[in-house]
């Protein structure tokens, strides 16, 4: 066994671009739980990141849009905003082309995952990194689920998805840490943004720290999108890691709902069995 | 219409500097190689970002494209804001099912 430390957080741009116009004690909170989760993957001993994203076409596009995808690389690129903009510089990030491939050749056994040589990561790997790797120093394993350009991946194909990941990490020799980015409610880059449902999100999270399969996949796309926003779509980054973690519970560290931030901001653990 | 190349045309500016760059040395060249509307033309240009949003450029392709323009976050949301108070409600994509954001 392998796998030494999974967990989920929020990815906005907000976090790091809007910084300082959120409400101090709720910023401080997240921000606490962030650095624990930089010190709960380092003392872990990981020496890769897979970090589980829903990019925002900063990679891919609808010419030809993978459900799943994998990174396999030297480096990575990113973030593609403005630094002004996401407060976060541009830089290249370390990555490990071969152990991103032993990982591929044992998912494609379960699922047929594209894979990438190169990729440009946006706010939705490059703000999480910010907190978990801020020197860089840890070698990344980008991987996308596509949650933003319908059709999506059907949920159980993410729990199975992130259960194939699982039995790929778990048949490498290097310790691994998976890291899931998203949303839960949110309804970022429309004129709601800002607007969040906590009462969806808590329904949500109480069946991720759960790990009650049948909870989570009973979200249809219809209910999200009526009660969580079209960003409630990111919610496929969470079941990966509870597929990933089959039968393990999750431990909430921190929801803070930031409207400046346009999201319920989380950080949880799920424990390694 | 013609939304999947106003979108992917928006892609390559934010994601590619070398795109971004011919497009600020001769933006209609640029423009010329995708298959754009007079409307979506107008809309590129200026930018007009309600307008974008409007017509159903999806939000976090449109987002990257507020901020590569430096638009500060308040005058974006506002933006979008105006463009459904002048164009009506968006017209496709994800965001047409709920109107958008219209009230």
């Amino acid at each position: 066994m392998t796998l030494v430390f999974a967990g989920a957080c929020s990815h906005a741009p907000g976090i790091t671009g809007r910084a300082d116009r959120a409400d101090p004690t709720q910023r401080k909170n997240l921000l606490n739980n962030l650095e624990r989760m930089r010190q709960e993957i380092k003392d872990s001993g990981a020496e890769a990141l897979v970090i589980v994203a829903a990019e925002h076409f900063a990679n891919f596009f609808m010419n030809n849009m993978p459900a799943y995808c994998v990174g396999m690389a030297d480096y990575y690129e990113g973030p593609i905003e403005d630094e002004e903009w996401l407060a976060i510089k541009k830089t290249r990030i370390p990555g490990n082309p071969d152990l991103s491939e032993r990982l591929i050749k044992t998912i494609l056994n379960d699922v047929d995952v594209a894979y990438a040589q190169e990729w440009k990561f946006d706010h939705g790997i490059s703000v999480p990194l910010n907190f978990l790797t801020p020197d860089y120093d840890l070698d990344i394993i980008p991987v996308n689920i596509n949650c933003q350009g319908p059709p999506l991946t059907p949920l159980n194909r993410a729990y199975e998805f992130g259960r194939a990941l699982r039995k790929a990490c778990d048949a490498v020799p290097e310790k691994i840490a998976i890291v899931g980015t998203g949303g839960i409610s949110h309804w970022p880059c429309t004129p709601d943004s800002g607007k969040i449902n906590e009462e969806f999100d808590r329904e949500f999270l109480d069946h991720f720290l759960a790990n009650d399969k049948a909870g989570m996949l009973s979200f249809s796309d219809e209910e999200t999108y009526e009660r969580g926003g079209q960003g409630g779509f990111e919610i496929r980054t969470f079941v990966a890691i509870a597929g990933a973690c089959e039968g393990a519970k999750g431990d909430l560290w921190c929801y803070e709902p930031i409207p400046i931030y346009a999201v319920g901001c989380t950080v949880a653990s799920m424990e390694v069995l | 219409m013609s939304l999947y190349y106003v979108q992917k045309l928006i892609y390559e500016l934010n994601r590619d500097p070398l795109t971004r760059q011919r497009f600020d040395d001769d933006k209609e060249s640029v423009l010329a190689e995708y298959d754009l509307s007079e409307e979506e033309l107008t809309a590129i240009r200026q930018p007009d970002i309600g307008l974008l949003y409007v017509l159903g450029v999806n939000g976090q392709i449109l987002m990257h494209y507020a901020a590569l323009w430096k638009m500060p976050w308040d005058d974006y949301i506002q933006a979008m804001k105006d463009g459904l108070e002048e164009h009506g409600p968006v017209r496709a994509g994800l965001y047409a099912r709920t109107g958008g954001g219209a009230v």
